[in-house]
């Protein structure tokens, strides 16, 4: 008896739909978010997180209605990120019923809007999203490297640290996604997932590669994650959060059923 | 139906942030009959049938925010005399005193603190635990309570914190929670009830927590 380990998914939202991206380019629709969200709630899933991956900010009031519309009728936590980049921002998201937000590349960019953050809503609310990357080569020691611009653009700061750094800034939890993985289905980069569980002492979600209920299991039991996340395997009818909740407590993770 | 023939809740507003889910959840499970107020206004939490005191944030600001509103009176009154209930931080706040922000005295309704989980909190086994406590944790009911009619014992509720409650007196703890050690979740007596997790996050359970409490006529 104790706490649960969580399961995540996560609605990719572009222009008020849901989408998939494969490695952030080949893009499928898989509905409504209000719609969306509501079967996850109903399907027990521990949280949800919504990613405003649109890239102009006009639709920005889209999102705010749409965050509003989930709140008004699921009760599990939300969070809500893309896109968050200043106070107001966060501001915004809390009162139209976002639990949390994430903040990504504008932590890269001034690593001191974290530390404001936190101290102005509390580190409760602050999710740090990172997106990393494996940069050594094989046979050196792991090395994985923060990366912007959906993957695009390195910035030379080692993952690991930088997650430590998060925390110390005021981060309550981690989000971290593998690049390399993201989209492909083969499963977390669980040595990453495991390096930066171990280095700080907030909860860390495994996201980017699920592509089976097992690897959902290796993010817990061999990555040391606290939360899973997962789209695709959801979004199109493949498994549903109750049949990875029960695959997961068989693998003798406690899980809230 | 007018207001005036409505069973009222004042959800208190002390500025600590958003109130949108605990607004939402609890109109979610209220009847026609009741009418959910989001209030800093004492007389108004005067006139309520029902007051929640929510909790967002560090204690030192929320002890303060209910001092400089003037809300202090307000909420020991209503604490004297109609069904009261308080979530998360708001816990915290009805204890003598946290050891947050460095120590800071509380409105010492209960008797006992709030400590904190410390950054190196370990399992029995010697496991690394992650804090904030974050997620889905089993509630053990520690006494028959009108506010947990139709819940199961061991039901899971969202948790959200780094600080957690020594009850000063045994008696008053109506669950309690495993993480590394048992610990205090929920406290009442008399007309008080107040928990640590979050009513409005923890989906059907929560809601009928919420529900109870609509309908609770303050007898324990």
């Amino acid at each position: 008896m104790g706490l649960a380990k969580r399961i995540i998914p996560c609605l990719d939202v572009d222009n008020g739909r849901v989408v998939k991206g494969v490695q952030f380019v080949d893009i499928r629709d898989a509905g409504d978010p209000v719609e969306v969200a509501k079967r996850y709630n109903e399907q027990g899933a521990d949280e949800i997180t919504f990613l405003d991956i649109t890239a102009s900010s006009d639709d920005r009031e889209t999102t705010v209605h749409m965050v509003e519309a989930i709140a008004a009728e699921v009760f599990i936590p939300l969070t809500v990120g893309g896109g968050i980049r200043t106070c107001d921002d966060i501001r915004r998201m809390l009162n139209a019923g976002a639990d949390k937000v994430g903040i990504n590349t504008a932590a890269v960019f001034n690593p001191d809007f974290v530390r404001e953050a936190a101290e102005r809503f509390g580190s409760q609310c602050i999710v740090v999203a990172i997106d990393a990357k494996k940069v050594s080569a094989e046979g050196e020691a792991d090395k994985w490297e923060i990366f912007t611009h959906g993957g695009r653009k390195p910035t030379g700061l080692d993952a690991v640290e930088w997650a430590k750094k998060m925390v110390d800034l005021g981060a309550g939890e981690i989000l971290l996604t593998s690049m390399d993985r993201d989209g492909t289905k083969n499963g977390f980069d669980l040595g990453v997932t495991r390096a930066i569980s171990e280095a700080v002492h907030v909860p860390v979600i495994a996201s980017g590669g699920v592509g089976n209920l097992q690897h959902l299991v290796d993010g817990v039991i061999e990555g040391k994650a606290d939360a899973v996340l997962a789209a695709s395997i959801f979004h199109f009818g493949e498994h549903s959060i109750q049949e990875a909740k029960e695959t997961m407590q068989a693998a003798g993770i406690e899980m809230r059923l | 139906m007018s207001t005036e023939n409505k069973a009222t809740v004042a959800v208190i507003d002390y500025g600590m942030g958003n109130l949108h889910s605990v607004a939402k959840a609890l109109e979610h499970a209220a009847d026609d009959n009741t009418q959910i107020i989001v209030t800093s206004d004492p007389a108004v939490i005067d006139a309520a049938d029902r007051v929640l005191l929510p909790g967002v944030g560090a204690i030192r600001d929320c002890i303060a925010e209910m001092k400089k509103q003037g809300l202090v009176p307000a909420i020991q009154k209503a604490m004297a005399e109609k069904p009261f209930l308080a979530i998360c931080v708001g816990i915290q706040s009805l204890m003598a005193h946290s050891e947050e922000n460095g120590g800071v005295d509380c409105l010492n309704h209960f008797d006992g603190n709030a400590l904190f989980f410390g950054n190196e909190h370990k399992d029995v086994d010697g496991t690394k635990l992650k804090v904030p406590h974050m997620g889905w944790n089993q509630v053990k009911h520690t006494m028959d309570h009108p506010l947990w009619e139709g819940i199961e014992d061991g039901a899971r509720f969202y948790f959200v914190h780094s600080y957690y409650v020594v009850a000063g007196n045994k008696d008053e703890v109506a669950g309690t929670c495993h993480y590394g050690h048992d610990f205090c979740v929920a406290l009442a007596r008399d007309n008080v009830f107040a928990v640590q997790f979050h009513p409005e996050k923890s989906h059907k359970d929560g809601l009928q927590l919420y529900k109870n409490f609509i309908h609770w006529d303050g007898k324990p």
